[in-house]
């Protein structure tokens, strides 16, 4: 597996009808990295993912899932994946551990391993204990949990896993993204995710940023932000406008005031708060310094913040419909 | 926790026959569990063939008795009051298939490394099984309905219900393959049921109905499967000639008496067909 590509993709379209849901895309997952899709509600993130495991048709270019075509290797793909999906789909009148074991049936994990299996990935997500609960009692987060220790029960190659936090709390967030750490210590896996959280891209090797069906942006975290550049200085002063005259005389920079606040940009910005204090000759109450955040790097790239994108066009809407 | 990662993974990527089995047996093995667990279903399911064959059967009967006496009309419906058993609980277990897709779990089944095939006959013996178990519920009624407890009558109604029960849980499937939404096919459900047990001989005779209500009785396929059980039990309480010609008249084409046989093969060969069209439903995707 060192050498195959996790995923390879090359110019993959899907259309339903009119509406164009992935507009051609080409990315290429490395063996055991944890690649990150990021982008809004109906951007194409789960269009591209359901065509990766086989449930979509492409309509257009090619992909491989570990060295298998996802359209002509359609079993082979699935034998070597694992999938967390959006919506629950566990059994809610099964317990936990029929919910596992028929999973392990039917993918015919080795009926000697299957025991072994189902406690590791029950105590890794922390459900040992809840085993012969029916899986109804549970909380929507400790649905979320079962459908990992499921997606991983027959070791699989590559874990998808699409929008795996959304609608969680921060704690059991927070947790997840805790399995999702270990696991590619443990397991020898790749895995594959997609979310519109900015601050989760983070936790990614890599990423890349859909918008509209395309990738804007492929790149590490680190990488991504610093192609957005400066770090961003927000100062507190009872006089704005002399703040801002101040800036441009003494410092040539060009300073945005709101109210009492006067923000600008640095290349970097610690270093230069020492002189602010020393040189602006303005009182300044309070001052603070942001990096740039994945949410800036989404809007530098696409012209819109998340939240806009998703609020905006009525694409949830479209996505809605081409899913029936 | 690597636990046996690299083992499984070999494992797993090996195909073989005996994966699609086990896939058929843990479809089936679901149906039971879920079966089992839902008390309510079991309960209800039974209530109203009882109706039928308790209150109607008996109401009726102060109707009928005085022509042909010696054979009760609850005998005469006991047939009929089994495939209805049947048939209610097969379409309700190929209704879960509907319940899957929505609650998510129809996922689970159709992105595994299995062919479709297995996951459907798995569905339709599970289906079957579990009405058939429902259908036993009624035999051991058999005695309210003046039926004779005997080995190879309950033996033979029990296949009988079992082939049936099939048939129609394909039937369920294949109109859970194209419906869905659970509302749309609880309404189609309801719309399909009664007529076909209406028209099935299940509760009249087939004798000496006016032409279109024949030619409709020969073109359910429902017939064909209350018809042979009817004869059985026919076979094991005494009636007149005479009695067993106006309730065990047979189903004719044309004056010719299909056999028994012939009757559980149309039936047969029906439930494989449909079941092979809901395999290819099932195997296409987006």
């Amino acid at each position: 597996m060192s050498d195959v590509p996790a995923v390879s993709v090359r110019g993959l379209r899907k259309s339903y009808g009119e509406v164009e849901a992935v507009r051609g895309v080409d990315f290429e997952v490395r063996p055991g990295e944890i690649f990150g899709f990021l982008g809004p509600n109906g951007a194409g993130k789960s269009t591209t993912i359901n065509m990766l495991c086989t449930l979509v048709t492409p309509s257009g270019g090619a992909a491989t899932v570990a060295g298998h075509d996802v359209v002509t290797q359609r079993d082979e793909v699935r034998r070597d994946i694992g999938l967390v999906f959006q919506d629950p789909t566990v059994d809610g009148y099964l317990s936990a551990e029929q919910n596992l074991r028929f999973h392990a049936e039917l993918y015919g994990v080795p009926r000697a391993a299957v025991p072994v299996r189902m406690e590791a990935v029950l105590r890794m997500v922390g459900l040992w204990e809840r085993r012969t609960d029916l899986v109804q009692t549970f909380s929507g987060g400790m649905k979320r949990r079962l459908e990992i220790a499921r997606g991983l029960l027959h070791a699989p190659r590559v874990l998808f896993l699409d929008e795996p936090t959304v609608g969680l709390d921060p704690q059991t967030r927070q947790a997840i993204w805790g399995y999702i750490q270990q696991l590619r210590e443990a397991e020898d896996i790749t895995i594959f995710l997609t979310t519109h959280y900015m601050e989760e891209a983070e936790y990614c090797d890599r990423m890349a940023i859909i918008d509209q069906g395309q990738i804007v942006v492929l790149d590490t975290p680190a990488a991504l932000k610093a192609s957005v550049g400066e770090d961003r200085i927000t100062l507190r002063t009872p006089d704005g406008p002399a703040a801002v005259a101040a800036l441009a005389d003494r410092f040539g920079i060009t300073g945005a005031q709101r109210g009492e606040e006067v923000s600008f940009s640095v290349p970097s910005g610690e270093a230069f708060v020492p002189r602010l204090f020393a040189e602006l000759g303005v009182p300044i109450t309070a001052v603070s310094v942001a990096r740039p955040s994945l949410d800036d790097v989404f809007l530098n790239y696409t012209g819109s913040t998340i939240r806009d994108a998703e609020a905006g066009t009525g694409r949830d809407w479209m996505r809605q419909m081409a899913r029936r | 926790m690597a636990v046996l990662v690299g083992e499984v993974r070999e494992s797993v990527s090996r195909q073989s026959l005996s994966h699609d089995v086990r896939a058929m047996k843990i479809v089936l093995h679901r149906e039971l569990i879920r079966y089992w667990r839902d008390r309510t279903r079991m309960v209800s399911g039974l209530i109203q063939p009882l109706l039928y064959l308790l209150v109607l059967g008996t109401g009726l009967s102060t109707l009928v008795t005085r022509g042909q006496p010696g054979v009760n009309l609850r005998t005469f419906m006991f047939a009929g009051v089994i495939a209805m058993s049947v048939n209610f609980t097969a379409l309700f277990s190929a209704a879960s298939i509907v319940w899957d897709r929505e609650f998510g779990f129809l996922r689970e089944m159709l992105v595994a490394p299995v062919s479709r095939a297995s996951i459907v006959i798995g569905k339709c013996l599970g289906g079957a099984v579990v009405a058939t178990f429902q259908g036993v519920a009624i035999l051991l009624l058999a005695g309210l309905a003046d039926v004779p407890y005997s080995p190879a009558l309950l033996l033979t109604l029990l296949v009988e219900s079992f082939i049936v029960a099939f048939t129609l849980t394909a039937f369920g499937v294949l109109l859970a393959a194209r419906i869905k939404s659970i509302q749309a096919f609880m309404g189609v459900m309801q719309m399909v049921m009664l007529p076909l047990l209406f028209t099935s001989g299940g509760m009249f005779p087939l004798s000496n109905l006016p032409t279109w209500l024949t030619v409709i009785t020969r073109l359910n396929p429902l017939t064909y499967a209350v018809d042979p059980m009817r004869h059985a039990v026919f076979e094991h309480v005494s009636a007149s000639p005479a009695v067993q010609a106006v309730l065990n008249p047979g189903v004719t084409w044309n004056g010719w008496r299909v056999p028994v046989m012939l009757e559980l093969l149309i039936v047969v060969a029906l439930g494989l067909g449909l079941l092979s069209v809901a395999v290819a439903r099932f195997s296409k995707t987006d």
